[in-house]
């Protein structure tokens, strides 16, 4: 018999992880409760419908079918009253019994009302006038009366009173809200930034704020007429909201015997104290002290109970939450996670304050990773601080970027400002306006979207505007893709993991990996498992042909119209009359469409049919230059020493060098190199993803993750040697340590600054972790394994490997220059 | 019914392209063995689908990487659909056309 599954609570957390179990295949007979009458809505959103920019409908998250197309029994409008432990059943206040195998207790938590006199009308509940913010019904109540009354008053100035204070305003004229603490927002943050808070509150919304002020009274007999403080003022009034906190809905589990401290307290899995079989999430449960009272650690409780229950992983462990929070108020701009003030001696603590407008700035560092930020009326970089907060990320030496954008791009827009058809994704054409209707159609990852509509899939420099425009129609709401972190799509495993498993099974082939990790094979994983198969058995690599990306199977770049781009090595973009002469012919003979100089010093030849690449790469015979694949590219070299007046270093020789060893070795992203012979940067290496720089007396600096392509970043300096000898070396364990570490088609850019360049120089240079002997040890197997694809002509790898893919299609079709 | 070229023409992962009446069609030979027809060129910008990669359910173009469904010829990209055609092998022989 299928085990029964009792969910007590029909919130969001109560319902997420219901879905979150079915995502797993949970084969369970589930039975919810609700107290409230109806399905389950997006609580977060009910300040949006008292502010009027939500409709009523547009909150609701589960409507009733999808309980019945899922088999759920849901039981709205019923309260459970006890859980008996023993007999495994809950009983519910209309008399009925309901048996359990196992029990979800998700009954979140209710609107906090300090007992001030007045409030209550003996027998009747609230005054007429006075209402908590806390349900759709609260919300429903306090719109119909606000609009027929002029003053309102708010309790409470933490983030849910900010939210109610604004969007009461959109249905009576004077608006006052009063906090007990002594500023505004005093969980999140410090006084500082709640007095710059209060401040932007009063001048721009035009609500009066009074702090550090005790309700001792609602007035008024028979309609409010006012509230008392403590220190005798009288604030006059006509209706009151409560919003001064929220407390857990815990005492039915207590009364039932359930361990309750503030809330029902959970070990790691979320399985209740002491108990077998009843877990609790969401706002009602305690774990390790503490209880949430945000969305956030709600969807990762629930992920966690649902591996755990369904068996998907028995023992996945919650292990509480870093909570970051933003305000959602109209036109004030809020921010803050983790610390709001510095803890310990050697916090390093950062404050920026322009109170003229209403901008205050702080973020807090412990060993060089941010543990704390606040941003109060520039809010422009809590995306990054966001990501540098939750995943630990290595931060810029100048710690002034994490508060300021310095040179680099325009600050970034505002997602909520930007008009629909404005275009994000200016590769594939795709608006803002697509994103949003594909995540209201309920995509709601980001890689989700991306496939969806392609968005982020060009040059990928607007990914991280897809992603906030995606969180932002998601509402809070997006789900964490857990593909992200996976180094090909299509095999559930991070890089190191993947790499321990074709190790330990032995793995030499792609297919062979599909068959053994992956399940089925996938095509948007091969070309990444075929290059990181290659980089890690070298000449034992089982090459199957098809893995690999056309332009690795016929060593050329495909172009637009099918045809192909060939590109001869030029070391250092050194030639020769002779070389140009040969190429010169080359182009006459097979009327070649275009030549063209290309970007990393070397002659391309455009318009190629692939029928005739072999016959191309025969006349010239020359070996290739690597202008197709995700690996070592080029070097571009400066005059160097030998003429120019001003090199300090023989750049041209070394970049020959370092090409001639270093050539056509594969990677998870393209490799482009150079070698510039004094400071001026001819040869533009400080942008390249491994730069050499000649100073004076003899040295070389050695620039790594830099980039001029759709990003920009200036490589940062890795270290200084004193030869070109030990240029070689570090290029070639510097390129090793990226081949095996970096993501699939993650560039330097983005892997150094990942890892840190501390961390990188530690390892490259330093070898404090003693790997540099294994790294220069593979790197020079890979080396040694090389050989000019462009000697396949004579016998094509496999059958029709040159045929043409479009024959009928006169070619070229792009227009021939003369 | 008509052959229009051997299987060992296409090694087992490709595809290539074959002239059928004045039309192009791509035929693919998928790692289980069997074979999948459809239209040759790219209905987003013209690309080569026969030098596109493969796996047992879709086939991605080389220009932009849009995904197809090899089987139904359903976009997986918001791209128009691709024209399938039956096609299955005879001992070596490619058979385009109902079995």
């Amino acid at each position: 018999m299928r085990q029964r599954l009792v969910v007590i609570g029909n919130g969001m957390a109560g319902a997420r992880t219901v879905e979150e179990i079915l995502a797993r295949g949970g084969d369970f007979a589930i039975t919810m409760f609700g107290d409230e009458p109806y399905g389950n809505y997006n609580r977060i959103m009910l300040s949006n419908v008292l502010a009027g920019v939500e409709d009523e409908s547009g909150i609701f998250l589960n409507d009733l079918s999808w309980y019945a197309d899922n088999g759920i029994t849901l039981h709205t409008g019923t309260r459970i009253e006890r859980i008996d432990r023993f007999a495994r059943m809950v009983y519910a206040t209309d008399g009925t019994a309901t048996p359990y195998d196992k029990l979800i207790i998700a009954t979140g938590s209710r609107a906090f009302v300090p007992p001030i006199p007045g409030l209550h009308r003996p027998g009747r509940g609230y005054h007429q006038g006075v209402f908590a913010f806390r349900t759709l019904d609260d919300t429903r109540a306090m719109i119909r009366y606000a609009k027929e009354h002029e003053r309102a008053v708010v309790i409470g100035g933490g983030l849910l009173g900010l939210e109610a204070a604004r969007g009461l305003q959109n249905h009576l004229p004077h608006v006052t809200l009063i906090h007990a603490a002594g500023h505004l927002m005093n969980a999140q943050l410090n006084e500082v930034a709640g007095e710059t808070l209060r401040a932007t509150i009063e001048r721009k919304l035009g609500i009066e704020v009074v702090v550090s002020a005790q309700t001792t009274e609602i007035l008024g007999k028979h309609a409010v007429t006012g509230v008392r403080l403590a220190d005798g003022r009288v604030i006059g009034c006509d209706v009151v909201v409560v919003a001064a906190g929220i407390r857990a809905n815990a005492e039915m589990a207590a009364a039932s015997g359930l361990v309750v401290e503030r809330g029902i307290v959970v070990d790691d899995q979320m399985r209740a104290q002491d108990e077998d079989d009843i877990y609790a999430v969401g706002e009602c449960a305690q774990h390790r002290g503490e209880t949430y009272g945000l969305v956030a650690p709600l969807w990762d409780q629930a992920k966690v109970l649902a591996d755990h229950l369904t068996g998907v992983n028995p023992f996945a462990e919650y292990h509480g939450s870093q909570v970051a929070t933003k305000l959602k108020v109209a036109g004030v701009d809020v921010a803050s996670m983790g610390l709001k003030e510095p803890e310990r001696d050697d916090d390093e603590s950062l404050t920026f304050t322009e109170p003229g407008k209403g901008v205050y700035k702080n973020v807090i560092i412990r060993d060089g990773r941010l543990v704390g930020a606040t941003m109060v009326g520039d809010v422009k970089k809590v995306a990054f601080l966001m990501q540098a907060f939750d995943r630990g990320l290595a931060l810029p030496e100048e710690r002034a970027e994490l508060m300021f954008d310095l040179g680099g791009p325009a600050g970034e827009v505002k997602v909520e400002d930007m008009p629909d058809d404005e275009q994000v994704c200016n590769c594939n054409g795709v608006s803002k306006g697509a994103i949003c209707s594909t995540v209201q159609s309920g995509c709601k990852t980001v890689s989700g979207v991306m496939d969806k509509t392609r968005a982020g899939k060009g040059c990928g420099t607007c990914k991280p505007i897809v992603q906030r425009i995606v969180e932002w129609a998601a509402g809070g709401e997006v789900e964490e893709d857990p593909a992200a972190s996976y180094y090909v799509p299509g095999i559930p495993m991070p890089k190191p993991e993947l790499m321990n498993a074709i190790r330990l099974h032995d793995l030499r082939s792609v297919s062979s990996v599909f068959a053994t990790l992956g399940g089925e094979e996938d095509a948007k994983s091969k070309m990444g498992l075929a290059s990181l198969l290659k980089m890690m058995w070298g000449g034992d690599y089982v090459d199957e042909r098809d893995a690999r990306f056309i332009n690795d199977r016929v060593h050329a770049n495909i172009q637009r119209d099918g045809t192909f781009s060939v590109v001869p090595q030029m070391k250092g973009g050194v030639t020769t009359p002779a070389q140009l002469r040969r190429i010169a012919e080359v182009a006459e003979k097979h009327e070649v469409p275009m030549v063209k100089l290309t970007g990393g010093q070397r002659i391309d030849l455009l318009g190629i049919p692939k029928e005739k690449l072999p016959e191309v790469w025969a006349d010239l015979d020359m070996p290739s230059g690597y202008a197709y694949g995700k690996s070592f590219r080029t070097v571009k070299t400066c005059v160097g020493s030998d003429f120019c007046r001003f090199g300090v270093g023989d750049s041209t020789a070394l970049g020959i060098a370092l090409e001639e060893r270093y050539q056509g070795i594969e990677g998870p992203g393209k490799m482009k190199l150079a070698v510039t012979g004094c400071p001026r940067n001819c040869a533009e290496a400080y942008v390249k993803d491994l730069g050499v720089v000649a100073i004076d007396g003899g040295k070389w600096e050695i620039y790594v993750g830099g980039a001029a392509g759709a990003h920009i970043r200036k490589g940062d300096l890795l270290t200084t040697v004193d030869s070109a000898d030990e240029v070689m070396v570090l290029t070639g364990r510097f390129l090793q340590y990226y081949r095996e570490n970096a993501n699939w088609l993650e560039r330097t850019y983005a892997f150094v600054p990942r890892i840190g360049i501390d961390r990188v120089r530690e390892i490259v240079v330093d070898d404090k972790d003693g790997i540099a002997a294994g790294l220069d040890a593979a790197m020079e197997a890979s080396v040694a394994a090389y050989r000019d694809p462009w000697k396949d002509r004579d016998q094509p790898a496999t059958p029709g490997q040159f045929r043409t893919s479009l024959p009928l299609t006169v070619l070229p079709q792009v227009p021939v220059r003369a | 019914m008509r052959a229009i070229g051997t299987v060992d023409e296409i090694p087992p992962g490709e595809g290539r392209t074959f002239a059928v009446d004045g039309q192009m069609i791509a035929v693919f030979r998928l790692r289980d063995g069997s074979l999948r027809a459809t239209q040759a060129v790219c209905p987003h910008k013209g690309g080569p689908l026969a030098d596109g990669q493969i796996d047992r359910k879709q086939v991605l173009c080389p220009l932009h990487l849009n995904a197809w469904d090899l089987t139904t010829g359903c976009s997986l990209s918001g791209q128009p659909d691709l024209a399938v055609y039956p096609v299955h092998a005879d001992d070596n022989k490619i058979i385009l056309g109902d079995a």
